[in-house]
């Protein structure tokens, strides 16, 4: 399996990538936890004072905006010869892949540190761990392979910040509302089933994302 | 002199015409007893901006993809021309439903999950069009808001026809509200109805054939303007000092 290997090869060398420079990683990780300071702070509470909804939105606006930062550099790191070279060596599926893939780990990672640095200052109110995990899981997959792709985009255009905010978010929206109701029906504790119709739906929006990265990729990447 | 116009167009005038007149003029039902009174009116010229706005920009991502396998430039004119088009449907589709919702619900925005939907679906539109004034080649240009427009599309489908089905709305013919089809009993309103989403997007979609007209000629000229200068800038100079 050549793309399987090239996939793999990909992977490796972005994580290699994120270890040598570590500044990048580092100052993701402060970005989050500067963020969830200040929405503590600014709330001026003590512990579990928020009430659930605004607990819940605030969480993944914050997810959001570190979302949107990390990934708008998953193309910009790269100078233009050394993307001429990837162009040589691999077949740009495997590269749409391996990004999407490297993203989605880098997301995770942000998810957790993320919620775990929340519910300590924030508290954790939520009544059913495993259904907002899952759902986390979902959005880390979603918001990943959405902004892979408009990364890709805002590259072709100078790298510029501003466009890859404003062509992200409207996209993310629908997903983020999505995401926003299973993990409020996840703290209530609510029955499980409520979620189906949701989660079934950000699986298919997940899925037509990736199909369409998977096709379009190829084009943004010749030109 | 007239020039002579596609059989097409006159049918839109035709229907538009109709539309004017037996959606302002012919009863609708409830019109006396139930508490909407003339607002069933909406539905001849509020609906069918959403239709027509779907159509545009259906026709608009089939002439993206069109130019993306073929890199022929009309496509992308046609592609560009239909969603701004579109936009304006999508504009006049939101104000003419604040005005119904400031009569029916009593607040202009009203925060139904349509509505909100809505916005964002223009929001995302948008931003094809900031993309496109960021790229400064316009081979480039083209091209890659033609990938976003692919893109784009894909959030839009499920965000206008999904999403707002899973929320409790108020929105007629969702959330268990009861769409036109069941206050019409005796057809009428389909009669005026579905000519008028013909005639509207008609309308919509000769806007694009002229828009995409402009921009031929636009491209005409910018492109005698170029040969000229490369005329000029080529030509020997004459010193100043002889």
């Amino acid at each position: 399996m050549l793309l399987l290997g090239e996939i793999k090869g990909l992977i490796y060398k972005e994580i290699i990538l994120e270890w040598r420079q570590k500044y990048a990683f580092n100052g993701l990780m402060l970005y989050i936890v500067g963020a969830i300071m200040i929405a503590y702070l600014s709330f001026s509470l003590h512990q579990n004072q928020l009430n659930p909804i605004t607990w819940n939105a605030l969480f993944w606006i914050i997810l959001l905006f570190s979302a949107v930062n990390t990934i708008a550099k998953s193309f910009m790191q790269e100078r233009a010869n050394r993307l001429l070279y990837y162009y040589i060596l691999a077949s740009p599926q495997a590269i749409i892949i391996a990004k999407i893939i490297y993203n989605i780990l880098l997301m995770l990672f942000i998810s957790f540190v993320g919620i775990g640095g929340y519910s300590l200052v924030l508290g954790n109110p939520v009544q059913d761990l495993p259904m907002f995990v899952g759902n986390l899981l979902l959005g880390a997959l979603g918001f990943s392979s959405t902004l892979t792709m408009v990364s890709g985009i805002a590259a072709k255009a100078n790298n510029n910040v501003t466009l890859m905010a404003v062509l992200s978010f409207p996209i993310l929206i629908p997903m983020l509302l999505l995401l926003i109701r299973v993990s409020k029906n996840a703290l209530d504790g609510l029955d499980r089933t409520t979620s189906f119709n949701e989660l079934f739906t950000l699986g298919a929006m997940n899925l037509i994302v990736i199909v369409i990265s998977l096709l379009l990729f190829p084009l943004l990447w010749r030109s | 002199m007239l020039k002579k116009i596609s059989w097409w167009k006159y049918l839109t005038m035709l229907l538009l015409l109709y539309t004017l007149l037996a959606g302002l003029l012919v009863d609708v039902p409830n019109m006396k007893t139930g508490n909407l009174y003339q607002t069933a009116r909406a539905l001849y010229f509020h609906v069918p901006m959403w239709f027509g706005m779907s159509i545009l920009l259906l026709i608009s991502v089939v002439n993206a993809i069109r130019h993306l396998r073929t890199f022929n430039k009309v496509y992308d004119y046609y592609a560009e021309a239909s969603a701004q088009v579109a936009m304006w449907f999508g504009v006049l589709g939101l104000v003419t439903g604040a005005i119904w919702a400031k009569f029916t619900w009593g607040a202009a925005w009203h925060g139904d999950p349509k509505q909100n939907a809505a916005a964002i679906a223009m929001l995302v539109y948008l931003a094809y069009f900031v993309l496109r004034s960021a790229l400064e080649d316009p081979e480039k240009a083209s091209r890659i808001s033609a990938i976003y427009n692919v893109f784009a599309f894909a959030v839009y489908i499920p965000l206008i026809y999904i999403l707002p089905r899973l929320t409790d709305s108020i929105h007629p013919g969702n959330g268990g509200n009861p769409g036109f089809n069941s206050y019409d009993l005796d057809g009428n309103m389909r009669k005026i109805f579905y000519p008028a989403v013909i005639g509207w997007t008609l309308l919509g979609w000769w806007f694009s054939t002229l828009l995409v007209r402009l921009k031929k000629i636009k491209a005409k000229q910018e492109n005698i303007q170029y040969t000229k200068t490369i005329e000029v800038a080529s030509k020997p100079q004459i010193q100043d000092t002889l």
